[in-house]
């Protein structure tokens, strides 16, 4: 397994730049993701790992070896697409020894390798049993084992559950986890899910126009993103977002919302910007009876271990994750106050997130 | 609007492949009904059943009481919304809308008309695109007006076919409320079909939970959560999902095969249970720890960060009061 370096990549097709100017370094043995809607370049920065795209500009380097202008084929490394896509009428020792017996490999060693890769995915037991007599989950394992026999220096994964429904895709990312576990192989994966993304990756490459945003573990992306697009392409629902019309001065530890006063974490940078956001993670705000933001209860959303309560405010929807204990009614008058220490202020001009006593 | 009713409803394609079997099912004026099931449970049949667009074996249709059950899909006065917005792309969003109201067995004075899409336009935030040509509009808007072409009328029952599936995340999330306060407003019956566990839990004031044709149980959002009659229905709804393990493994009494209990009530820390860590998903909000207790892989998940690495010894201890009962086929024992 090997580390993958990204320097300087740059694509464009035409006029159209798909991804500048980015660098990365996907450490040994990481599960990476990269995130982003559709259209940020995600998939066409995977594509010049694999081989598949030759950059416009800018290098990559697999381990030591610079790759950027190989071919496919010569790349050690494996593509898995979706990862259903399995030759039907081929048992599932055929379909794991397929890649192998196409690059010509001894049959003995063909064995060898089926067997590992069996044992290691737990389907084993099920080698002689036809695709089609498979549950859709042992589909799956089939399908990474096929990947997995190659013993490739890096895994690149697009979207392989993306056209699983929500319930399975649960289950596979868990596989996809304790196979990454076990084996620690290098991992690049592509998806528009954040859940997806949380769930998976050791670190997360959030991306918006071609551009990478931050790069970083799940917790850190969550927690403290750097630019408003981060925060709000992370978490669901997602983080509340409330203007404020005023600048924000260096120390400043207080600000004024609706004649309420909030005490925020102390602001180490200024903003001149007339356009600011106050952004709070619906867990972090909490409803009280006085001092706070005043609202009424637009909608109360029943997610069997938490509530999603809506409040209408003059200032807009805020949405705040409670307990299941809540006993609360549509169009009752509420106030809402947050967490001080998790409060994140943006700058409206630059969309970054301001330093502070909480984002250092 | 009206109420709905399925009385031993029973369809058969080709004659041998049992779609629905026996369903019984009452909606009621006003309510907001789901069915929820995987893929090829039979949620599409019972809409299109509704609809008259399949016919049905045996059983009856009753709206109000009395049965449509023999009557043409027109004559029946429902509003179908598909998965797939189905607009008239040569139409502006106006026109659309004004589509099903100008039909010839309605014919509606054209300032009754404009008054009615004024209404539903406003409530669906589609004021301002009226005028656009249908093939102007991102997806979401696309959405909107397929479903409030639906709306503009008011017909005996809303059959929607997971409206919201073909949209990005955030988008489905915004919809989800917005159709909820609309249908409280309107006080409309609908009947929505999903597989997407929030959109259930979050929308419907009655959940039918169907596997392979059949209805398991109805219940409220919090009943189906809290009481399932089964494991699969248990397995309907949570995310993580819920551990289904062996009785003997807690101790926890006498001879029960199976029990049940959802990751949010297996508490980390502290307890009489030690096992090693398997795998743990930061997921922002909530940590998800999969724990090997004794060859048994156990999910838990709590609030906020929970700090730990891989194989390494964990405490934990479960909420028995929360803890489900299942016999040897899978139905509950202790239902509440």
């Amino acid at each position: 397994m090997s580390k993958i370096k990204i320097v300087n990549l740059q694509k464009s097709f035409g006029d159209f730049t798909a991804v500048k100017n980015s660098n990365l370094t996907i450490n040994d043995k990481e599960f990476f993701v990269l995130l982003g809607p559709s259209g940020c370049g995600k998939t066409t920065t995977l594509r010049m790992i694999a081989g598949l795209e030759l950059p416009t500009s800018g290098k990559i380097y697999l381990g030591e070896e610079e790759v950027g202008m190989l071919r496919a084929s010569e790349r050690d490394i494996a593509f898995v697409f979706q990862l259903f896509a399995l030759y039907p009428h081929m048992n599932v020792r055929n379909n794991l020894s397929f890649p192998l017996k196409m690059q010509g490999y001894k049959k003995s060693d063909i064995k060898t390798r089926v067997r590992e890769a069996a044992e290691l995915l737990r389907i084993d037991h099920f080698l002689d049993s036809n695709i089609s007599s498979l549950s859709s989950g042992d589909r799956q394992r089939v399908a990474l084992g096929r990947a997995l026999v190659r013993r490739p220096k890096a895994f690149l994964m697009d979207e392989p559950l993306g056209t699983l429904d929500a319930e399975f895709r649960e289950l596979m990312c868990l596989e996809l986890k304790k196979l990454h576990i076990d084996i620690g192989a290098t991992t690049v994966y592509v998806t528009h899910d954040q859940l997806e993304a949380m769930s998976l990756a050791d670190r997360i490459a959030v991306m918006d126009g071609g551009q990478i945003l931050q790069a970083d573990e799940p917790n850190v992306i969550y927690n403290k993103p750097k630019t408003k697009f981060v925060a709000s392409f992370i978490g669901s629902p997602g983080m509340n977002f409330i203007d404020i019309n005023e600048g924000i001065s260096n120390e400043q530890s207080t600000i004024n919302i609706e004649d309420a006063n909030f005490n925020i974490p102390k602001q180490f940078e200024t903003s001149k910007s007339n356009k600011n956001f106050f952004g709070i993670r619906p867990e972090n705000l909490s409803l009280t009876n006085e001092g706070g933001l005043k609202g009424s209860v637009f909608g109360v959303e029943y997610l069997g271990s938490r509530k999603i309560i809506t409040v209408k405010t003059n200032i807009g929807e805020i949405k705040v994750k409670a307990d299941i204990s809540i006993n609360i009614k549509l169009n009752e008058n509420v106030q809402i106050k947050p967490a001080n220490d998790s409060i994140i202020i943006f700058d409206g001009e630059t969309d970054k997130s301001l330093k502070s006593e909480f984002m250092k | 609007m009206a109420k709905v009713e399925l009385k031993n409803l029973s369809k058969t394609y080709d004659k041998k492949i049992l779609a629905l079997e026996d369903i019984n099912l009452t909606i009621e004026d006003g309510q907001f009904f789901v069915l929820l099931g995987p893929s090829g449970a039979g949620k599409t049949t019972t809409l299109r059943c509704i609809a008259g667009l399949e016919k049905i074996d045996s059983g009856s249709v009753l709206f109000d009481n009395e049965s449509v059950t023999e009557d043409q899909p027109a004559s029946r006065d429902v509003s179908f919304v598909f998965q797939q917005f189905s607009l008239y792309p040569h139409y502006t969003v106006y026109e659309n809308l004004a589509f099903p109201l100008r039909s010839p067995m309605r014919k509606l004075p054209e300032d009754e008309i404009k008054i009615k899409i004024e209404n539903i336009a406003k409530m669906l935030k589609i004021s301002n695109k009226l005028k656009n040509k249908a093939t102007e509009l991102s997806g979401g808007e696309m959405q909107r007006v397929a479903i409030g072409r639906a709306l503009v009328r008011k017909p005996n029952i809303y059959l929607m076919d997971e409206p919201l599936s073909s949209l990005d995340a955030k988008l489905r999330e915004s919809l989800r409320i917005e159709l909820k306060n609309i249908q409280t407003n309107l006080n409309a019956t609908i009947l929505y079909v999903t597989h997407d566990q929030a959109e259930a839990t979050t929308l419907a004031d009655k959940i039918g939970v169907l596997k392979e044709g059949k209805i398991v149980q109805i219940g409220t959002p919090e009943e189906i959560y809290e009481n399932p009659n089964s494991i699969y229905v248990s397995q309907r709804l949570g995310s993580p999902k819920i551990n289904v393990l062996p009785g003997s493994l807690f101790n926890i009494n006498d001879n029960i095969p199976t029990f049940g209990i959802r990751p949010e009530n297996i508490l980390l820390g502290v307890g009489k249970y030690s096992g090693k860590t398997i795998s743990i998903e930061n997921l922002g909000s909530e940590t998800v720890v999969a724990i090997n207790f004794e060859g048994h892989e156990v999910l838990s998940s709590i609030q906020g960060i929970y700090k730990s690495s891989i194989n390494e010894t964990i405490n934990f201890d479960i909420n028995l009061n929360k803890v489900l009962k299942f016999d040897k086929k899978g139905n509950r024992i202790n239902e509440r």
